[in-house]
């Protein structure tokens, strides 16, 4: 059954609020059966807001959903699974200390006599393994014991299991070989041709091309357009996407005739498998990027700099001197002078309830103490400085953080660092779900930061943000640094080559990359 | 044979604990002076009994990620409630004993509640609520006394062959099959056979049992594959509190009395999470089982029965003192709770020590 | 907001701290209305009446002080029923002037010990300090042989639990203890500490966000520690104090203070997952506490009815605070 359009779902002016950000606005939304329909938008355009309201996660402040013809609400995920709808989250659904088997049927298993028919039950993973091409898993391993692209296909098995009416993937091959992108595509085909419908969820724009028949474009919470495959080209969609001139939003760089002094040298760093033989510098006064796929060791280089990582090989050079950095205590401290801004604000960055004020404290808390007494009248003038510095916008300083929006807590993040007076700062992913406004802000105060002989090394998923915010821009691959690129080399075309001309020659080209 | 493989490293820690368990009791029973009889393994079983089942209530909670601090209270209410009412005909009796693991039942039900729906941390509610249980068991019972029907007592506390003597089940002479087999064995080794088989392995194959290990495991995963995650603890609880109500029947039921002793309540639970551990329930949830503990639980009493039999001259006699024996049960308990240290440091990322 | 004033004084006397406060005037009441009835006196809000409750409260209040400092960094000591009587048994064994340096080193020791195996080996500090509390048990009983030590409390002991450094020669003429003293300075040292020092901002971020406050470079190892150790200390010396009350150290003299402790810290509003809470609360809490005591004594309440009204109201209160952190997350 569905309605007269022939979609299966529709959603009618429905909103999300966060706190003080707006997640969606007023976004009419419709999908129909026997389609593959792919949902475009940058970080914090709402797509996984859109989709949290359709998997039951959370609740729309206003609006209306429409199943099957007939207005419904979903409270909970249980709710969304009784209706057919099944989610595959970027963040992995699965119980780690539980067997394959066990989470494939967690909800419905085969039972007898109520009880789990444990049989049965395995019989059942072993097939929906093998749909998924994946009949080397033993249905009876851990997941925990499973490598992350497996446990994908088992998330995908699982999901398959639950005979969904809509199926949403929401960044569902990011982990995945290539070899099993292939078959997850061709599972995708197949559940379309039996009329299933299917909201896929991706940034890859080829495989955007290679799977939909229908796209959706989302930006800043707003539904822009949707349109079949074909109706628009990429420079097109892009445009949608962004829907503003790029040019605009990054500040100039600097013209530079010869290499700056190097502040921060890095030599032969390497750790566990994640990363190995990682040798660059920064120069003072530079802005260094680093790009290539999601998960590529950029996130691991950064904790490792910043004396996270337990068993690093190599070392860092500053100004000259080599450093041991075993701690962030001792990244954070004048001999060394870095600062982190951390992927995730809200559980590493921050201490959500506690005040502003005493959260752009933190780092630099030491350096306004009299003996261990905090001198409260520096403190308060240094915070105003900051606060004045970066425009961070609150009620008042002892409000918990937690009530400012999220472009105003990572200045909040930033500030704290700014205090130290560090002379590197990396930054991981900065930018990620903050509006437009506060992205721009955040571009000039890096430029600000460089132009005063601060060196600055900037992970970024967002390519865009790399080349325009970048002096050079260090590709990673599979734990190493693959390519670098300097000044006019910096263009999306070279970073998306050098990111995935690799990917094709590694383990990927196996797989006859279309 | 690859699956054997495979489930057998899946419960390590069980098997560890199975083993260390089998020394400590060759040990002991060789050291015995009349080791290897049925006289000693009934006493053993009995002094084992209450334990163990306050062991295997603690696991359930710990295997959602929570903990439950009330366990020995519960035992203790449930001793005193027995006391009062496991007397009289057959069927006060029966009515008694249904009483009894419905009140134990009711209280872990009660700290479900409180986790579940009053969102207040396990380890705070089952502390408080812990102390109501305890003002109740003091209430039912000031003083130690109250009685338990005596042929239940004898039966219960003794082998199986006590059971044709005390009811006559062979008016004509017991067949050989019970005489010399199932005859021999111990009463309470065959009660918790049966509890095992009859409540925990069907629990455990349930949607809602299988939902603990879920929750424990990752609750957030849990709650979006749709489990529902509150029904699977609410369960957790009450089936701990059957459990700890069991221990306290059959404590009362060994004791023939009921006893309000608060540190012995203390001791209990303190011992329960030691066992736990031991058997090789991870605290942090989603994984391990009941069994595991009920081994944990033997390995500790088997090492306090160690204590006893070493002569007083040998060059172990310090261990028999009954003086030093607290403190080692103590290093003990210390130590099996640190065994989960070495994780720290095998960490690669430092970030992964504060989750 | 008119002034900063008026937000600075809401801000020391949160939600839950005002609940606690009306409680406790329900608890006079009733006690009033009780003597009333039986008696024909308004005893339990005479000075000198409430003077000695607040000279009880002073052990309690110690203890749940460093309780508070464990449960604000999201922990819980759950060895100080045994670090308490440790510390007197010892003190008392060894006596003389080292008596109370003894007692305090038993703290230090313990609160070293639980410090590192939660902030270093990572155990889960509710199982580690309950394995603690079980050595120290062992410990105490392998030095006494299980007996009740024979030795009393110095003399200094005795001063400080129960002497009277004030004495207001005002109507009959009442004293302060000295314990109640020992309570306030202790209580403003933690205050200081809380409010104005870095290791105070430390506790309470380390209590919120532990990694965060680690990648802020702060060392948090070195605040678990330190938190461990106030509350070992704090916990020894409730513990000469009441042996020099009752001017002897006995076993389970410390099994009566632990619920409560935490009971008081998390009936002053302080969170149980730790970040959040406010001294003043802890003070009203314990207060609350020794009242609800007193007033169940004075109506006769026996142990049983005790352990229940606690119970009841740990759980009550957690669930009326429960909401409005429930709101925040």
């Amino acid at each position: 059954m569905t309605d007269q359009q022939g979609h299966l779902l529709a959603l009618k002016g429905v909103s999300k609020r966060y706190g003080g950000v707006r997640a969606l606005s007023g976004v009419d939304f419709a999908c129909r059966n026997g389609s593959i329909h792919a949902v475009l938008g940058e970080n914090g355009a709402g797509k996984s807001t859109l989709i949290k309201i359709i998997s039951g996660v959370v609740q729309p402040d206003e609006g209306t959903i429409t199943l099957d013809g007939k207005q419904v609400t979903i409270p909970t995920p249980q709710a969304a699974n009784d209706a057919g709808i099944v989610c595959i989250f970027q963040e992995l659904s699965l119980m780690p200390d539980l067997s394959v088997a066990d989470n494939i049927s967690i909800t419905t298993p085969p039972r007898r006599f109520g009880m789990i028919n444990r049989k049965a039950q395995r019989a059942r993973a072993e097939e929906l393994l093998a749909r998924v091409g994946c009949d080397d898993i033993n249905p009876l391993t851990l997941v925990k014991n499973l490598p992350l692209s497996r446990r994908q296909m088992v998330e995908i098995a699982k999901a398959l299991g639950r005979n969904p009416k809509l199926l949403i993937l929401d960044e569902a091959t990011s982990a995945l070989t290539s070899a099993d992108v292939h078959k997850v595509y061709a599972i995708l085909h197949g559940l379309r041709d039996q009329g299933l419908s299917l909201l896929y969820i991706s940034h890859r724009m080829h495989e955007i091309e290679e799977l939909a028949d229908t796209c959706s474009v989302f930006r800043n919470g707003q539904h822009i357009d949707t349109f079949s495959k074909g109706d628009r080209n990429d420079e097109q969609i892009v445009q949608m996407m962004i829907g503003r001139e790029l040019q605009n939003v990054y500040p100039p760089k600097p013209i530079r005739n010869a290499p700056p002094p190097a502040t921060l040298e890095v030599r032969k760093i390497g750790w566990d498998t994640k990363l190995s033989d990682i040798s660059f510098t920064v120069g003072k006064g530079e802005v260094i990027g680093l790009g290539g796929l999601d998960g590529q060791g950029q996130r691991e280089l950064l904790l490792a700099l910043f004396g996270v990582l337990r068993g690093v090989s190599g070392n860092i050079v500053l100004a000259g001197k080599t450093e041991h950095v075993n701690s962030p205590a001792q990244a954070k401290s004048p001999a060394v002078g870095m600062a982190l801004i951390p992927e995730d604000r809200k559980t590493e960055g921050l201490m959500l309830p506690m005040g502003v004020g005493d959260n752009i404290s933190m780092a630099a808390l030491s350096s306004m103490t009299r003996g261990l007494v905090v001198d409260r009248a520096i403190e308060s003038k240094k915070i105003a400085e900051m606060v004045a510095k970066l425009k961070i916008k609150f009620g008042q300083l002892s409000d918990p953080v937690a009530t400012l929006s999220g472009g105003n807590q990572q200045k909040v993040v930033i500030a704290k660092w700014l205090l130290t007076g560090a002379r590197v700062i990396l930054l991981n992913d900065p930018t990620r779900g903050i509006d437009v406004g506060t992205k721009q802000e955040i571009y000039q105060l890096l430029r600000d930061l460089a132009d005063a002989g601060t060196s600055i090394v900037l992970y970024s998923t967002d390519y865009d943000e790399l080349i325009g915010c970048c002096d050079r821009v260090l590709i990673m691959y599979s734990g190493r640094i693959v390519r670098e690129l300097d000044g006019p080399e910096i263009t999306e075309a070279n970073i998306i080559a050098s990111s995935l001309n690799l990917a094709l020659t590694g383990q990927a080209a196996a797989g006859g990359h279309a | 044979m690859k699956d054997l493989r495979l489930r057998l490293s899946q419960s390590v820690g069980m098997w560890v604990a199975l083993l260390l368990f089998s020394a400590l009791y060759i040990l002991y029973s060789s050291l015995h002076p009349k080791g290897w009889t049925v006289d000693v393994l009934v006493q053993n079983s009995n002094e084992s009994f209450a334990l163990i089942l306050v062991s295997m209530a603690q696991t359930v909670p710990v295997l959602t990620g929570g903990i439950d601090l009330s366990v020995g209270a519960m035992m203790t209410l449930t001793n005193c409630v027995a006391s009062n009412v496991v007397s009289g005909s057959a069927i006060q009796i029966v009515e008694g004993l249904l009483l009894t693991l419905m009140v134990g039942a009711l209280a872990g039900f009660i700290n479900g509640c409180i986790v579940v729906y009053g969102r207040i941390q396990p380890i705070i509610v089952t502390l408080a609520t812990g102390a109501v249980y305890l003002g109740i068991a003091l209430f039912l019972r000031p003083t130690p006394g109250g009685k338990i029907d005596d042929d239940l007592t004898w039966v219960t506390t003794n082998a199986m062959s006590e059971m044709d003597t005390t009811y006559g089940w062979f008016p004509n002479g017991a067949p050989g099959w019970f005489a010399h087999g199932i005859g021999r064995l111990p009463v309470p080794m065959l009660l918790l056979l049966a509890i095992i088989l009859i409540v925990w392995l069907p629990f455990k194959n349930t949607v809602t049992g299988r939902g603990c290990y879920a929750v424990g495991s990752s609750e957030g995963a849990a709650y979006m594959s749709g489990l529902n995650v509150g029904r699977s603890k609410l369960a957790a609880y009450t089936l701990g509190g059957l459990f700890a109500g069991l221990g306290g029947l059959y404590l009362s039921i060994q004791t023939g009395s009921g006893n309000a002793d608060i540190p012995q309540a203390g001791g209990y639970t303190l011992q329960s999470i030691a066992a736990v551990v031991i058997g090789g329930t991870s605290l942090f949830g989603g994984t391990g089982g009941a069994f595991g503990s009920l081994v944990g639980a033997m390995v500790l009493r088997a090492i306090s029965f160690c204590f006893r039999v070493f002569d007083a001259d040998s060059p172990m006699g310090f261990l028999a003192n009954p003086l030093l024996q607290p403190i080692f049960e103590g290093i003990i308990l210390l130590l099996a709770v640190s065994i989960g240290a070495a994780r720290v440091f095998r960490v690669k990322n430092r970030l992964s020590l504060f989750t | 907001m008119s002034g900063m004033q008026k937000t600075s004084v809401l801000r020391s006397i949160d939600r839950p701290t005002l609940i606690a406060c009306g409680f406790i005037l329900v608890i006079l009441a009733a006690g009033t209305l009780y003597m009333l009835i039986t008696q024909g006196t308004a005893t339990f809000i005479e000075p000198t009446y409430l003077l000695q409750q607040l000279k009880i409260a002073a052990f309690l209040g110690i203890v749940a002080a460093g309780m508070m400092m464990v449960i604000l960094l999201g922990h819980i000591d759950l060895s100080v029923p045994w670090t308490l009587a440790a510390s007197a048994m010892l003190a008392t064994a060894v006596g003389g002037p080292w008596a109370i340096p003894i007692g305090l080193a038993v703290g230090l020791v313990v609160g070293l010990f639980n410090g590192v195996g939660v902030a270093y080996l990572r155990v889960p500090s509710m199982i580690f300090t309950l394995g603690v509390n079980a050595v120290l048990r062992g410990l105490m009983v392998m030095l006494t042989g299980g007996f009740a030590p024979q030795s009393s409390a110095t003399p200094i002991m005795k001063w400080f639990a129960a002497g009277q450094l004030i004495y207001l020669p005002v109507g009959d003429g009442f004293g302060l203890s000295n314990s109640v003293l020992v309570w306030a300075l202790i209580s403003a040292g933690i205050v200081f500490m809380l409010t104005r020092t870095s290791m105070g901002r430390y506790i309470y971020a380390t209590g919120n966000r532990e990694a965060a406050t680690y990648l802020s470079g702060i060392n948090t190892k070195f605040v678990l520690i330190f938190g461990f150790v106030m509350c070992s200390l704090c916990a020894s010396l409730a513990g000469l104090l009441v042996a020099g009350y009752t001017s002897k150290a006995f076993q389970a003299m410390g099994d009566t203070y632990l619920l409560p402790a935490i009971a008081a810290v998390v009936v002053g509003g302080t969170n149980i997952l730790g970040g959040q809470g406010k001294y003043t609360g802890t003070v009203v809490g314990t207060i609350l506490i020794v009242l609800l005591q007193s007033l169940l004594s004075v109506m006769q309440m026996p142990e049983a009815g005790r352990q229940i009204i606690y119970g009841l109201v740990i759980i009550a209160m957690l669930l009326v605070y429960g909401r409005s952190n429930a709101m925040r997350t």
